[in-house]
């Protein structure tokens, strides 16, 4: 993992500091909540629905135990006891005094933490796939990238004010576990045959989102050398910065700008601006990358059983679920379920992340990983000690063996805790995961990816769900749209709307007919995602509003 | 009628206009009438309150106060699936209202 | 002569040069294109900063309007002029707040005429608030990455 040298620790030490500094002037009445909002927002403090929420960066999703140690002390500390995982692997707490908010992130810098730039029209934190440097898959390991990227990114200054947010994901294997095509830019890490042997380079893509006009990132450029890469990156945030939208809110992110210009214009700007960029010089010293890749050297894997006592069946079910196969093939990845049947999707108690922290000292060379499934990863663990693993994680009620499942829902806090949600999100999840759980069919329906946002925002992912369900204000109160066939993996796509919507039992008894069209239509090992990309839309409708 | 609320500047709670201050629970919200802009502004001001407004609201038959629009219903009292964190109310009609 | 746009140096905050500053107003982008002997140039957000290379030795002051904190083109204005050599002054008008003064002196900016008077403390500490930094810019300062390999 990476760790901060004087340098990183005075900087997020710099930004608590100038933090208090705002939220004094704020307190004092120097500033008005115009114009402290982006400054706040800059260290990931909203207002929201109940007080104010503190975004708090988990950078690429990776964590120690310590760090995790520490998120649960906040919870206790400043807020109820509990914190939400997010879809952009960070933690929200939802209960946050303004008078307390530069002491959290004092506490965070304590463990190499901060809230710097988790929200705001900046570059937000950058996020990476969560099986970074375990899967067997894996081409590149993306961190090292991502962690370059951090620095960059973090108080640039020219890049502080751009029309819109600005989130870019790096990924380093064929399999995208990050969204990364639904991104403003989405990075993945290739290695392309040269003349000296292999050579490692970026792929870029450029203007993917969600929110109310998804677009998929078309790529870019096929290979920039990484001697290169923030250079690129620098000349692609500039044609935005001077040139994407600012007359209307909901057309400023960098998709309207590429859609607009059309990729192969945007593109040549960026080619002319990263020419020019090139004879600056703007690039960090090359040697700068070795030295961050190296604190992402594998950890000292050893050999160990490669098989496991499958005699209790409910142990099995969860390493048959759960578990994700490791370049170390005595090792896997493990995945904790932050989805209990019935629970709210990805929060977690304060007690609940000690016993994380616990089990990846124990048990993952001292290392977690947040999944933009709003999950936890303990991303190294020996085949050996999963058993103990797998008990400590049922005691605490997180051991369901759910992962990409119907049960394992991506849902965004909706009306329950934001101010800009129609309808709320969680009781869906409740409610759903639940009845799939008790009827059994969460077996048998297998891999389905479900996915609720609260409004058109589409934190929860709603476009590229396999099922889709989107929050509407319908005459004031909440009502439903279903969607089907959305993939956020490499096989990209957005779910289309099945029709006019429902309320919360009637969209909860539509999630139960597409997936009885499913079971009824499904051809051997096909996934709900595939049925429904052969068969189409059609006997989905009839079966949801035929007569 | 109509009444006022918002967020306290500095501990972030969601707090109600009583005629006289900011209070922490919904039932102690006043009809404000025309004066609406006027206290908005000067309190707001005087950073007693973050981000006011005015929303319309209605008083039931055992004379609590429901907000008109579901969001402030559910500010009034607390998110909807964690009902061990609701506003401690003496209202004791329990989450009916807020859905 | 359109010499009635812009601040006077009266208005000018903080000012991180020695020469003397321009007297008089500046004009329009449009107009310096045609005005073969305007001197001193305002660049509004819609702007592109780079009509105005040509004509780079002729210019002494460059002002770059914010009308909105939250309008971050000026902050690109203002780096592409640098990167292509400008030295005269460079002047961040109008919403010019607190905030925003270490990343506009990053970005090659080196006088200041916000349109409300800033509390000078608090602007002095907020020019100072970044020892170091990540990223190359106008400033040419050493970032983190050279010191952490410098020989
Ligand atoms: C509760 C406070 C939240 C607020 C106010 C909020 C607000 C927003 C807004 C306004 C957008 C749309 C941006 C645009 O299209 O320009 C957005 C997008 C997004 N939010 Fe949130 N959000 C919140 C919580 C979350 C949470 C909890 C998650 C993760 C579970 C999340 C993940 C995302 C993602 C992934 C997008 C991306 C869509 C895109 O790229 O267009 N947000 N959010
Ligand atoms: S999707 Fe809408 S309701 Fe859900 S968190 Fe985002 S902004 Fe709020």
């Amino acid at each position: 993992m990476y760790k901060y040298d004087q340098y990183d620790q005075a900087m997020v030490d710099a930004r608590v500091e100038e933090f208090r500094d705002q939220a004094r002037r704020r307190l004092e009445g120097k500033l008005t909540e115009d114009q402290f909002k982006p400054l706040r927002l800059m260290n990931g403090l909203y207002l929201q629905l109940h007080a104010y929420m503190l975004r708090v960066a988990i950078p690429y999703g990776t964590l120690n135990s310590r760090q995790m140690e520490a998120l649960a002390d906040i919870a206790e500390k400043y807020d109820r006891g509990y914190g939400h995982f997010t879809t952009r692997q960070n933690i929200q707490y939802n209960w946050i005094k303004l008078e307390d908010a530069a002491d959290i992130l004092a506490d965070l810098a304590t463990v190499e933490m901060h809230a710097i730039q988790t929200s705001g029209n900046c570059i937000r934190n950058i996020s990476a796939d969560h099986f970074a440097g375990a899967a067997a898959d894996e081409i590149i390991d993306p961190r090292p990238y991502a962690e370059l990227m951090r620095q960059w990114s973090s108080f640039h200054p020219e890049f502080t004010y751009l029309p819109r947010k600005f989130k870019i994901a790096v990924i380093g294997s064929e399999t995208d576990r990050a969204a990364m095509r639904l991104h403003d830019i989405g990075i993945r890490i290739v290695r392309r045959a040269s003349d000296s042997g292999a050579e490692v380079g970026a792929q870029f893509f450029a203007g993917g989102g969600m929110g109310r006009t998804p677009m998929i990132a078309p790529l870019i450029r096929d290979f920039v050398p990484l001697d290169q890469l923030i250079t690129y990156a620098e000349a692609c945030l500039r044609v935005y910065n001077r040139y994407g939208r600012r007359d209307n809110k909901y057309k400023a992110r960098i998709k309207i700008l590429v859609h607009e210009l059309g990729a192969a214009e945007y593109t040549r700007q960026v080619e002319e601006e990263f020419a020019h960029m090139l004879s600056v010089g703007v690039e960090p010293p090359h040697e700068e990358l070795a030295r961050i890749a190296e604190y992402f050297a594998p950890p000292a894997f050893v050999d160990g059983p490669k098989t496991l006592d499958r005699s209790d069946p409910d142990f099995a079910l969860w390493v048959d679920r759960n578990t994700h196969r490791h370049k170390h093939d005595a090792y896997v990845s493990a995945v904790i379920s932050l989805k209990p049947a019935g629970g709210i999707p990805g929060d977690a108690t304060a007690d609940q992340m000690r016993l994380m922290a616990r089990l990846a000292k124990q048990y993952s060379f001292d290392e977690l990983r947040v999944m933009h499934t709003q999950n936890v990863l303990l991303p190294h663990v020996r085949i050996a000690d999963l058993h103990a693993v797998w008990t400590a994680l049922e005691e605490a009620g997180l051991g369901s063996p759910n992962m990409d499942t119907i049960e394992d829902i991506i849902a965004c806090p909706g009306l329950d805790y934001c101010s800009l949600a129609n309808a709320r999100s969680i009781p869906l999840a409740q409610r759903i995961s639940e009845r799939f759980a008790q009827s059994g069919r969460t077996e048998i329906v297998g891999e389905l990816k479900l996915k609720i946002s609260g409004c058109i925002n589409a934190c929860g992912h709603h476009h590229a769900g396999h099922i889709g369900i989107l929050g509407v204000d319908k005459k004031g109160t909440e009502n439903y749209q279903l969607s089907l066939g959305g993939s956020e993996a490499e096989d990209v796509s957005l779910a289309k709307i099945t029709g006019p919507g429902f309320d919360e039992d009637g969209v909860i008894a539509a999630v139960e007919k597409v997936t009885d069209v499913y079971l009824a239509a499904r051809a051997d090992g096909e996934r709900f995602l595939d049925t429904y990309r052969r068969i189409g839309m059609e006997p989905f409708k009839e079966a949801l509003y035929g007569a | 009628m109509k009444i006022l609320t918002g967020n306290d500047l500095r501990s972030g709670a969601v707090t109600w206009w009583n005629g006289t201050g900011w209070s922490l629970f919904v039932d102690d919200a006043v009809d404000v009438g025309d004066d609406a802009e006027e206290i908005l502004a000067r309190e707001e001001a005087a950073r007693r309150v973050n981000v006011p407004y005015a929303i319309e609201a209605t008083i039931d038959a055992g004379g609590h106060v429901r907000p008109a629009h579901i969001k402030d219903r559910v500010r009034a009292l607390g998110p909807t699936v964690r009902r061990d964190l609701a506003v401690p109310t003496a209202d004791k009609t329990g989450w009916d209202w807020v859905i | 002569m359109a010499h009635n746009l812009g601040t006077s140096p009266d208005e000018v905050q903080f000012r991180f040069r020695d020469d003397e500053p321009v007297d008089h107003g500046t004009v329009t982008v449009d107009s310096a294109l045609e005005q073969t002997n305007a001197n001193a140039v305002r660049i509004e957000p819609g702007d592109d900063a780079r009509l105005l290379l040509p004509f780079l030795d002729r210019l002494a002051l460059v002002e770059v309007n914010f009308p909105s904190f939250g309008d971050g083109r000026g902050y690109s204005a203002a780096r592409i002029l640098r990167e292509a050599g400008y030295a005269g002054e460079l002047r961040a008008v109008g919403q010019v707040l607190i905030d925003q003064l270490s990343h506009m002196r990053r970005c090659g900016f080196d006088s200041f005429a916000p349109d409300k008077r800033l509390d000078e403390e608090d602007a002095l500490r907020a020019f100072a608030t970044w020892e170091n930094v990540y990223q190359r810019a106008a400033d040419r300062r050493a970032t983190i990455a050279d010191k952490r390999h410098e020989a």
